[in-house]
């Protein structure tokens, strides 16, 4: 058994030389994660609305084919929206990656344990609701396929990167929403986009 | 992306849901989320033969209002065709707009309303709009057919001029209610 993948280390081989990539993570690690990877306006990060992180990357992915969309969160926030892979699946977007850092644990209510640790193989769900790609990530050479998978081939694409349990500091985002936006949209869309309904 | 197979808009008289894609179209929205429907069929038809709509189908109503969300972020507007049932399921998910001020609208056909003959779609009914307005959602109706479509505009009006989420509730006079008796007769 090789050494854990820590997640800050996976976020960051992920988001280097990231391009024009679009990056939206889900609430908790995953936000802090993308974050200390380097704070960028084209990074989506999620105070809430937890099981929704995959589909607003969905709804970027479909707005924006042109663009690559990456989606890092948890197993327990993928494990609160499992029906989103169906919906992301039957349309089969070409440039949406979803990457589940999976610690097995809530790392955010105190460690209890997810369904991932009791042995639910989220890549599993994501191939059989027909995910074009979907692999398990437990060591750097498979981490280094993710990426390259990740830039650099066609999707929907799903990763189940099992990584170490540990805690870690916090490295905020800024946290207000509305600012998150606009940053973005400014970002991708170009300074009308603040004017424009 | 594989384009939703095309299908033939459907026959037969112009009505509110015809008016109402009319609308949407005009207001040049782009995705189209979708639980099925019985209320919303005709309108789920005419956007499913519209090339400039991309249709997604969900599997419970939140995934539509997190898909929106990310199509804002990327610069293109959508709208969420549900049912009252599913305004519960989106209460949470609701904090993403409600936190972002993303315009959102939301179509909702009315159950456990006008005629309701099934007693479990009552609580949701009776909630739907109350939860709506406690979350912070502006809230309009429409219970008559010639109303919807003046909701409907004014609706994408507040929610995409104001950045903000707006339900337009379609009360069940207009599409009627389901006489499950009738049903019972029917041979398959």
């Amino acid at each position: 058994m090789s050494k854990p993948l820590h997640r800050r280390a996976v976020v960051a081989e992920l988001l280097k030389d990231r391009g024009d990539l679009l990056c939206v993570a889900g609430l908790g690690a995953p936000a802090w994660d993308i974050t200390a990877a380097g704070d960028h306006d084209l990074n989506f990060p999620m105070w809430g609305a937890m099981g929704g992180a995959a589909m607003i990357g969905l709804g970027l992915a479909l707005a924006q084919p042109k663009r690559k969309v990456l989606v890092v969160t948890g197993d327990g926030e993928m494990l609160m929206g499992l029906g989103s892979l169906a919906t992301i699946a039957i349309l089969k977007p070409k440039n949406l990656s979803v990457v589940v850092l999976d610690n097995e644990h809530y790392g955010e209510t105190g460690m209890q344990q997810t369904h991932t640790g009791h042995g639910v193989d989220l890549a599993g769900m994501a191939k059989s609701a027909g995910f074009a790609q979907a692999m398990k990530v437990a060591d750097p050479a498979g981490l280094g396929r993710l990426r390259r998978k990740v830039y650099g081939s066609d999707g929907p694409l799903f990763a189940q990167v099992k990584i170490d349990p540990e805690k870690l500091p916090l490295v905020l985002p800024p946290r207000d929403a509305s600012y998150l936006k606009h940053r973005f949209r400014i970002a991708l869309l170009g300074p009308e986009a603040v004017h424009d309904e | 992306m594989k384009k939703t197979a095309a299908r033939a808009a459907p026959a037969g008289s112009v009505t509110w849901a015809d008016e109402v894609h009319a609308l949407l179209r005009a207001a040049r929205i782009r995705q189209v989320a979708v639980v099925p429907d019985a209320g919303h069929s005709r309108l789920i038809r005419l956007c499913e033969a519209d090339k400039a709509m991309k249709i997604v189908r969900l599997t419970t109503e939140e995934e539509g209002v997190a898909l929106l969300g990310g199509a804002w972020l990327g610069g293109e507007k959508g709208v969420l065709l549900m049912q009252s049932s599913g305004v519960g399921h989106c209460i949470n998910m609701l904090s993403l707009p409600l936190a972002c001020n993303f315009p959102l609208l939301m179509l909702v056909t009315m159950r456990g309303d006008h005629g309701e003959f099934n007693p479990a779609q009552v609580p949701m009914g009776h909630a739907t709009q109350a939860v709506l307005e406690a979350i912070g959602v502006i809230v309009k109706r429409a219970d008559l057919a010639p109303d919807v479509p003046e909701m409907v505009s004014s609706g994408l009006r507040l929610a995409f001029n104001t950045y903000r989420p707006v339900a337009v509730l379609i009360g069940q006079r207009v599409s009627g209610a389901k006489d499950f008796r009738e049903l019972t007769k029917v041979s398959a």
